[in-house]
């Protein structure tokens, strides 16, 4: 096509070359620049069609105006500084450029058709030549060549158009490039900003008058906005958050100006508080609207840093002053502590003493005695070397019994050194504590506990001894008591052999004489019945003492029984009357019985009861030649006591044989000279029986004047 | 009076042993004797007497266990035995009660009284040589 409006340039007579056609060509294909381009294609129309001064204006579509690019023949720096609103409709240029055909503008003189516009070429005719792109683009007018002299236009048309299609063509194509350039370069800095406000970890957004918000990094997107994959809980959160930061947010737009202040969010994934700082920029957005510049800080955590630093250093206050305390305590304790307390550091140097531990290894300022001092550093001399040993040792305590003296007096003070070392943290020995406990005390004492010891083992010897001795006497006694146990039961075995042996013979006698009393063996004479007689009273008598003789064994080993049973008084006297009959009419004495009638029946072994009662009435008829017996029974009411008394008008019986009348076999020689015999051993088992049945026998007599013996019992018994 | 009532009298000393067999047997009883324990065992099974005076210290078998076996054997079981003993001490009386005399009696102990403790034993009104009505002996 360009060849063939060669072709129809050639034709005229004031087209240029066709060669100078084509190096315009070369020359604006091989311009990359716009201005240059218009500046090569106006020098080219100055050369080739006489259009000696020429203007070009350029459509800058993002700023809608109409702008001097280049121009030919006049000022440049006026030239590029012209500027047309393109909204401006009615402005001459631009009713010329959406045209799209070429305009002609009289001089201001001619003043006719079309007032001229103020352009750098002056007041002077112009043609207006809009530069339309070729079909191919679908672009309006690129842009506006002015020419002078409008007269010469009719000659040159084919040239402007084909100059102006070429260059609105390269201009067009070259603004493509140079606006595709600049959006590359401008979604690379979108995205380099992008990426700056995502590198800041704290939220940061831009928000329009009414706070709606237009940018946003993805912390501020977390706090701020929802998706519709949000859950209702975190949607609601961020609804709160939304509320809050708008409050914040026009509290701040009130005051104007750049301000900060402290906004406490919510977390909408975990629900927390999340105190921030907001720090807002006013930013205007265009002439009427201003924005804001919202940059959020979490200062939660800077918060809680804060309050733990403040709790921190209170803590660290109050530590300090326990501390404070404690060592004022310490102090305290040390002093009164009296066991000398030594602290030392790991070369052995004593860094710390109480006032005890002082005393032993300081003279004090002043002292002028030198032995005192010698002392001391004999004293330090045996600590050190004993603090050398425990720096030496593993063991983190120690303890060695240490010799050390008195500085005053000289005196050894044996003491107990126990020490402990302090350990730092990598195991360093920091110090070591030493305690000294003084043992004279320890030692006096174990000196007196041995002295107390062996006095006390002595004692325990000779308590052993006598111990011994003790057991010896007892075993000998306990035997002794075995032999006469032995001896006892014996001579109550003999006692009973005794008794059976004389039994046997006397059975013969008692049963031959009764046996001939009662005339099996023929009828007896009389003085044979009465020589019977004495052989039977005198076989009686031989039983008695028999029955004596056992009865008394059988007291002495205990075995007497005793079956205690209810009776009354009156009838054991009645039953004792009618035995004794026989004895009473043989002694021809006036014999009375009497008893209290309002004596209760009493309970007793009335078998023995009734033994002794014959036993005193048979002796009181013996004793007594003439003269009378009596047998009273008598209650003592308070006590509960019966006595049986039995008196006669006898004898009597002398007051020193009252001390032996109830020993066994203790009848008296007055007895024998009363022609009478006893057995001796009655009134003894009497008051032995008296005894058993838990009462007494008592006697009252003189020589000449009777007897009277009297039984003590208690009224009732109990079967032991 | 169809049969006279039979006793064996069991003493080893012949004069206790006599007196006892002589005077009952004046009082009308029939007597036999033994001198022993297994003498009176022998007797008492081939005699079976209804009453027997026992004598408790006799050699050999003694009376006490005399009057076991005699308690142990069916034919002699029942006849009442009336430990005759010159012990003393209630302690041997416990013994033949014990060994099962029926009852016992310590001697010296006259005939007469002797007699009426076996009549009493074997319940008799009277001793059987006693005619109703006439007085003692025959």
């Amino acid at each position: 096509m360009g060849i063939a409006r060669l072709d129809t340039a050639e034709s005229s007579p004031n087209s240029p070359e066709p060669e100078a056609r084509l190096r315009l060509v070369e020359a604006l294909l091989g311009e990359g620049d716009g201005p240059r381009c218009a500046e090569t294609a106006l020098a080219w129309l100055a050369d080739h069609a006489g259009c000696e001064r020429s203007l070009l204006l350029v459509v800058d579509p993002e700023e809608n105006r109409l702008r001097g690019l280049c121009c030919q023949g006049c000022d440049g720096e006026a030239a590029r500084a012209m500027s047309v609103d393109l909204s401006d409709r009615t402005h001459p240029l631009v009713v010329a450029l959406e045209s799209q055909e070429a305009v002609t503008f009289d001089g201001p003189d001619e003043g006719r058709r079309r007032p001229p516009p103020e352009t750098p070429l002056g007041p002077v005719p112009f043609l207006a030549f809009p530069l339309c792109p070729d079909a191919e683009t679908p672009h309006g007018a690129v842009g506006l060549m002015l020419l002078e002299d409008p007269d010469r236009r009719s000659g040159l048309k084919d040239v402007l158009e084909w100059v102006g299609s070429l260059l609105a063509t390269r201009l067009a194509a070259l603004a493509y490039f140079r606006h595709q350039k600049t959006r590359q370069r401008q979604r690379r800095e979108r995205d380099w900003l992008r990426g700056v406000l995502e590198a800041v970890t704290d939220p940061i957004l831009l928000t329009d008058g009414q706070g709606r918000i237009l940018i946003a990094n993805s912390g501020a997107e977390h706090l701020l906005t929802t998706d519709e994959e949000t859950g209702e809980g975190r949607r609601r959160a961020v609804a709160l958050n939304n509320m809050l930061f708008s409050a914040s947010l026009f509290t701040n737009a009130e005051e104007g100006g750049p301000s900060r202040r402290e906004l406490l969010l919510v977390d909408p994934v975990d629900g927390q508080d999340l105190l921030f700082e907001l720090m807002t920029t006013p930013f205007p957005l265009d002439a009427s609207e201003v924005g804001m510049v919202s940059i959020l800080r979490d200062v939660t955590d800077l918060s809680r840093a804060t309050t733990e630093i403040e709790e921190n250093y209170r803590r660290l206050r109050a530590a300090e002053s326990e501390i404070r305390a404690e060592r004022d305590r310490l102090d305290v304790i040390l002093s009164s502590v009296l066991d000398p307390i030594l602290v030392t550091d790991p070369v052995g140097n004593i860094v710390l003493m109480n006032p005890h531990a002082e005393r032993l290894f300081t003279v004090p300022a002043g002292n002028q005695d030198r032995e005192a001092e010698r002392r001391v550093r004999a004293n330090d001399a045996v600590f050190t070397s004993f603090a050398s040993d425990i720096y030496a040792g593993r063991s983190l305590r120690w303890k060695k019994e240490l010799t050390l003296s008195d500085p005053e007096t000289g005196k050894g003070i044996p003491m107990e050194a126990v020490s402990a070392k302090t350990l730092s943290r990598p195991g360093q020995d920091t110090a070591v504590v030493t305690i000294l406990h003084d043992q004279s005390e320890a030692v006096e004492k174990a000196r007196l506990y041995e002295q107390v010891k062996r006095h006390s083992e002595e004692l325990e010897e000779r308590v052993r001894d006598a111990t011994r001795e003790l057991a010896d006497q007892n075993e000998l006694l306990r035997r002794q008591a075995l032999q006469l146990e032995h001896a006892s039961a014996m001579k109550s075995q003999f006692l009973a052999n005794v008794s059976h042996e004389l039994r046997t013979p006397l059975h013969a006698i008692v049963g031959y004489t009764s046996l001939m009393m009662e005339g099996v063996a023929g009828e007896l004479s009389s003085p044979q019945r009465e020589k019977l007689g004495r052989v039977d009273s005198n076989a009686q008598h031989l039983l008695a003492i028999i029955n004596d003789l056992l009865d008394l064994t059988r007291i002495e080993s205990g075995k007497m029984p005793v079956r205690i049973e209810e009776f009354r008084l009156a009838d054991l006297f009645d039953e004792v009357k009618t035995e004794a009959e026989s004895l009473i009419l043989a002694s021809k004495l006036q014999v009375g019985f009497d008893v209290r009638d309002d004596l209760p029946a009493m309970a007793s072994d009335r078998q023995k009861v009734k033994q002794i009662l014959l036993n005193l009435l048979s002796n009181a008829l013996k004793f007594t030649p003439d003269g009378r017996v009596d047998v009273e029974g008598a209650w003592h009411e308070e006590e509960d006591r019966v006595s049986i008394a039995v008196a006669d008008t006898g004898v009597g019986i002398s007051e020193k044989h009252q001390k032996t009348i109830f020993e066994a076999f203790g009848q008296t020689g007055t007895f024998y000279t009363a022609g009478q015999t006893g057995t001796g051993l009655g009134l003894s088992i009497c008051r032995r029986l008296a005894t058993i049945l838990g009462g007494d026998m008592t006697l009252e007599s003189e020589e000449g004047e009777g007897a009277r013996f009297t039984l003590q019992l208690p009224r009732t018994s109990e079967e032991t | 009076m169809s049969q006279k009532p039979k006793v064996l009298v069991v003493d080893d000393f012949a004069a206790g042993r006599e007196l006892s067999a002589e005077y009952l047997t004046y009082r009308g009883y029939e007597v036999a004797t033994a001198e022993d324990g297994a003498q009176a065992i022998e007797r008492a099974g081939e005699f079976l007497p209804d009453a027997i005076l026992m004598d408790l210290s006799l050699p050999e078998v003694d009376g006490w266990e005399a009057t076991r076996r005699l308690r142990a054997d069916d034919r002699t079981k029942d006849i009442k035995i009336i430990a005759l003993t010159a012990h003393a001490l209630e302690t041997e009386k416990e013994r033949a009660l014990d060994a099962g005399c029926d009852e016992v009696v310590t001697k010296p102990v006259v005939p007469k009284d002797l007699e009426e403790v076996v009549r009493r034993q074997l319940g008799l009104d009277r001793a059987p040589g006693d005619r109703a009505g006439s007085g003692e002996g025959s």
